[in-house]
């Protein structure tokens, strides 16, 4: 391993930042999960790559970002369908990348989706906090979002090149369509408002963030049977919170551990994917699943 | 009333109890069981106690079903004890220099030297953590009206306020906006995480405050 060998950062998306699969066992101290969005898509891309699955990568908000290799690299992009060059020539998405030294990687907007994970060869380095490199954007844990001017320097030497996954791209038209499991506070709210919530469509709202997806109902909130106050209680990913405006979110990686308004129902792992991806006017629909839903830990999607 | 199961999802379980005591007893319980290897069941990825629920997650929901419900005894042995067999003693150092001890004062009706010895003078537990790392949710002794919010609350809470709402009472560990009821400031850092340890306070821990520069009437 040479001490140059990473990327270094030309131009930064609005938000850049370092994930590996998160930091687990502390929630009972108050600390959030974090992690990449789609823990699927930045463990392809490290496999891609031939690292552990659980090595740091970067994750993208939206695209539009510039390196320069230093030393030879190599990198894998996944998640939302970036498009990427090196110094000018179109590269395959999906797909372990060799750039040579000195060589400009950039990584164009995405027409569809909103994140995308890149993993680089070695992994990125950053100091491990708490047992990750995540950035937490909830509690500020971890390290600070990527700028301009920054190098991400290799973690390790690079491994021999992973052995071919295939990597499927997502084909998606109309609403998203999310599978959940209705509980543990299903009962808080109205049976009307339980029906509309399996039947209307939802649209993701431009406050939406690692947080969570905020979302705004087509025919209004989802109105509570009381509005006493629920003491708080633990959280998962991929909660679906009716806070008291009665407009449902989901929670994502860097969501609080505890909260205080009704979960209606939690989304399958699986489908956090999709989660992952939904721009500010993207059409979502839940969908009930009670029977066993195959959720193999960080495997693509088929 | 017996716990109360709810799935969340696919893979964790919320234990509904009757109060914040035996959410407390279930929580040190199960990590006592875990701790002890006491049962053959993978440990919960987290575990998250809070006012009256306990969250197990990332867990064979129905098999950990199983294992609360053959411990129900020794949770409620656990809540009944005067002795909890899991927490440490921390004993936090604090001045009673909070801007809001007036307004407790009128809350608890009494004056604001009353609120320092009734401070000073009561146990706590800590119940859970939650709404920033380390800070954690203090439950006492004390039997006195529930403290309100601020109407308005501070755009930034100096690292290190020891504060009231509700039935609690937290430090606030770093700087950050907040709502609660400033009665003091302790030097102490609450949240360390070149720590093995990060969280000074933990669930289950018992912690009494020593005033400093403060005569107590």
């Amino acid at each position: 391993m040479t001490a140059a060998q990473g990327l270094r950062v030309v131009q930064a998306p609005p938000q850049l930042l370092v994930q590996d699969l998160g930091r687990y066992g502390w929630a009972h101290l108050g600390v959030p999960p974090s992690g990449a969005l789609d823990p699927a898509s930045l463990a392809l891309a490290n496999r891609l790559v031939g690292n552990p699955e659980g090595a740091a990568g970067l994750e993208i908000l939206r695209g539009g970002c510039v390196f320069a290799a230093q030393g030879s690299v190599r990198i894998a992009l996944t998640g939302a369908q970036l498009p990427v060059r090196v110094d000018g020539r179109p590269r395959a998405w999906g797909a372990a990348i060799s750039v040579g030294a000195g060589q400009r990687i950039e990584i164009g907007v995405a027409s569809a989706g909103l994140r995308a994970w890149v993993a680089v060869a070695g992994g990125i380095e950053a100091p491990v906090v708490l047992g990750s490199r995540s950035t937490d954007t909830l509690t500020g844990l971890g390290p600070p979002a990527v700028r301009a001017g920054d190098l991400l320097a290799c973690a390790g030497s690079p491994p021999p090149p992973g052995d071919g996954d295939a990597t499927p791209p997502r084909q998606a038209t109309g609403p998203v369509v999310v599978r959940v499991r209705m509980g543990p506070r299903a009962d808080e709210i109205t049976p009307d408002a339980l029906r509309r919530f399996l039947a209307e469509e939802f649209v993701a709202t431009e406050s939406s963030n690692r947080v969570g997806v905020r979302l705004r109902g087509a025919s209004g909130g989802l109105e509570r049977r009381s509005t006493d106050e629920l003491a708080s209680e633990g959280i998962v990913t991929g909660a679906v919170q009716v806070p008291s405006g009665g407009e449902p979110l989901i929670f994502l990686a860097d969501h609080p551990v505890t909260g205080g308004y009704p979960v209606i129902a939690v989304v399958d792992r699986g489908d956090l994917s999709r989660c992952a991806q939904l721009r500010p006017g993207d059409h979502v629909r839940f969908t009930e699943t009670r029977g066993q839903v195959p959720t193999p830990p960080a495997a693509p999607a088929p | 009333m017996r716990a109360l199961y709810r799935r969340v999802g696919a893979e964790a379980l919320l234990v509904e109890v009757a109060d914040t005591a035996t959410a407390q007893a279930t929580y040190r319980v199960v990590r006592r069981l875990v701790a002890d290897a006491a049962v053959t069941i993978d440990p919960p990825r987290d575990l998250v106690p809070a006012a009256r629920t306990v969250l197990l997650d990332g867990v064979d929901i129905d098999g950990w079903r199983k294992v609360l419900d053959a411990h129900a005894g020794a949770i409620e042995a656990e809540r009944a004890s005067s002795s909890p067999s899991t927490g440490r003693d921390v004993i936090l150092p604090i001045r009673y220099d909070g801007g809001d001890l007036p307004f407790v004062a009128s809350t608890w009706g009494c004056t604001p030297d009353d609120v320092v010895r009734l401070h000073a003078g009561a146990r706590y537990r800590v119940a859970f953590c939650g709404f920033a790392p380390g800070f954690a949710y203090c439950t006492s002794d004390l039997d006195v009206p529930p403290t309100p919010r601020r109407t308005e609350p501070r755009t930034s809470v100096p690292a290190g306020s020891v504060a009231l709402a509700g039935e609690y009472c937290g430090i606030y560990p770093r700087a950050m906006p907040g709502g609660w009821q400033i009665v003091g400031t302790t030097p102490v850092a609450m949240f360390d995480v070149t720590q093995a340890q990060p969280a000074l306070l933990q669930p289950g821990d018992r912690v009494r405050f020593d005033p400093i520069g403060h005569r107590i009437p």
